[in-house]
């Protein structure tokens, strides 16, 4: 356990030290979100989104932004570099399983999805009086059902990627679709029915629809959690009979 | 005693057999080398014996156990070639969190001084020179008190005194009782370092012995040179039966032979009251012995 435990301080450390990465994964949706709730049209309630404010609909959202930048671009890269670098099959070598350090690469990404995630939330509520969710327990469930997913998929890239650079590049490739059918350039409110229905089943999509029923007080749907587990399940094992140490 | 043994092992990648029949054993404190050209099936074998590739013929122990037996990898420190830290993750950091994964650790501060690194510990893996990566990689192989370690290409990549410094290191972890494997295609390591040496040729062991029982194995032939202070007759050298050749390179005259050449010439040279200046008498090196090894498994094939 405490092996587990230095190793995702590490890896916390080594996030904190790439500059870009850091100011995407820790300030950038909560940055957004200051910006947009910046815009007075964005704090008025509109008849589009169901009497909603520009800013309840774009908290969520952000939220989904960070678990699609740590999980589809940042995580895959780090973990196929580490093949890539030997770093894996160095670890092989001793007493402790590469495994550990996959695992401590993915709650590292978690716990800043997590920091990320709330400084969302805080600066939604302190700044522009974005309600907290009112299903708190039910926002936290379709926020780790979201992250398994999105965490899943970007597993699955790094096992079947052979570099650190190509991770990113497919990670990338993944990132923009995802982010779109999350709704980050048009909210899920706003899109046509059917392409809304399309989006019910990418992860994101399934995401954002779970975190955004359980900000306005309800639990996630029986569709958004199945279609998360289903990621979790499909990309999860895919990913570990794929994944290659060296 | 031995503690490794390998035997008849046998390991191909899709159509090509990188080892086809290698046999040996390492004995404890032993310095052991593997010596072979380039894709000779060194680091293949090395690497079936620290349990990261599985034989697929062939079997190996080590200190009476598989490979693969978790319990050796805090027993077995190794150094892989081409093994990398993250670019940000500093010397100290490293140092630390590896030696945080054994039970009984060496104490890292005293080996990064060891292997010069204790003004480094500071520096990014990134920014550290490949000599100093190398030696970062060779504390690593060492962090955890191996009773075994193995080292492949161990001085690539250093200079000519930092790979001294490394020799000696290596000496004083044998002199604690530590058995080394190295991997190398250095003749001069080998020669410097070894106790015995496995020469690896195409996937297959072609001698063993100590570095000087090789050359010794392998030099039947003897080489001299001298400028004699007046000409002289090739068939007065070639009369006796132990002279095999004489050539002539402008006035340095080069007799090759075998049994007591040394002897021979010279007292032919002095019953014509000759004299040998610049006489040299070339001995084969590791050098030497290894090519002409490498060479004559490659006329068998």
């Amino acid at each position: 356990m405490t092996i587990f435990r230095k190793l995702t301080v590490n890896e916390l450390r080594l996030l904190l030290r790439e500059p870009m990465v850091a100011f995407f994964a820790f300030l950038f949706p909560a940055v957004l979100v200051g910006i947009l709730g910046c815009i007075p049209d964005f704090r008025d309630p509109s008849a589009d989104l169901g009497g909603l404010r520009v800013i309840d609909v774009y908290v969520g959202i952000a939220v989904a932004l960070t678990l699609a930048m740590l999980g589809l671009q940042f995580m895959p890269a780090v973990l196929a570099t580490y093949r890539e670098k030997g770093i894996l099959r160095r670890m092989a070598t001793t007493p402790v399983r590469p495994m550990v350090l996959l695992a401590a690469q993915l709650a590292a990404s978690l716990v800043s999805a997590l920091i990320s995630g709330a400084l969302v939330l805080a600066v939604g509520r302190i700044a522009f009086d974005v309600a907290l969710p009112a299903q708190f327990a039910g926002f936290v469930l379709a926020y780790l059902l979201a992250a398994l997913g999105v965490f899943s998929i970007g597993l699955f890239v790094a096992a079947v990627v052979p570099t650190g650079k190509a991770g990113n590049a497919v990670g990338t490739l993944l990132f923009f679709p995802s982010m779109f059918f999350a709704g980050l350039w048009l909210p899920r409110e706003v899109m046509p029915g059917w392409l809304r229905q399309i989006g019910d089943f990418t992860p994101l999509g399934a995401g954002e629809r779970g975190l955004h029923e359980a900000m306005t007080g309800h639990w996630p749907s029986l569709l958004s959690a199945t279609v998360l587990v289903g990621y979790l399940v499909v990309f999860g094992l895919a990913a570990a009979r794929l994944f290659r140490w060296s | 005693m031995a503690v490794i043994e390998v035997q008849n092992l046998r390991k191909r990648y899709g159509d090509t057999v990188a080892v086809r029949d290698v046999s040996f054993t390492v004995d404890r404190g032993e310095i052991f080398g593997i010596l072979g050209p380039n894709g000779a099936g060194k680091t293949t074998t090395v690497e079936c014996i620290a349990g990261l590739r599985t034989p697929d013929d062939g079997t190996i122990t080590v200190l009476d156990r598989r490979p693969r037996d978790p319990e050796l990898r805090k027993l077995v420190g190794v150094q892989l070639q081409e093994s990398e830290l993250p670019e940000k993750m500093s010397v100290r950091e490293a140092l630390e969190l590896y030696s945080a994964f054994y039970p009984e650790p060496a104490d890292w501060r005293a080996l990064a001084r060891d292997l010069g690194l204790d003004e480094k510990l500071g520096t990014r893996f990134a920014k550290l020179s490949g000599g100093q990566k190398q030696r970062l990689s060779i504390a690593l192989a060492l962090i955890g008190n191996p009773r075994i370690a193995i080292l492949d290409e161990l001085t690539t990549g250093l200079d000519p005194q930092a790979r001294r410094d490394t020799w000696g290191l290596i000496e004083s972890i044998r002199d604690r009782g530590v058995t080394i494997l190295l991997v190398t295609h250095f003749m001069e390591e080998a020669e410097r370092l070894c106790d015995r040496l496995a020469v690896i040729d195409r996937g297959e062991v072609v001698a063993l012995d100590t570095p000087a029982g090789l050359v010794a194995a392998m030099s039947s032939e003897q080489r001299i040179r001298f400028r004699p202070s007046a000409p002289l007759d090739d068939s007065l050298l070639l009369a006796a039966p132990e002279v095999a050749s004489v050539r002539h390179h402008g006035s340095l005259l080069e007799v090759t032979g075998s049994g007591n050449l040394l002897f021979v010439v010279t007292s032919l040279l002095a019953s014509h009251q000759i004299v040998a200046h610049e006489l040299r008498v070339e001995q084969d090196n590791l050098d030497d012995a290894f090519v002409r090894l490498t060479q004559r498994t490659a006329e068998e094939k």
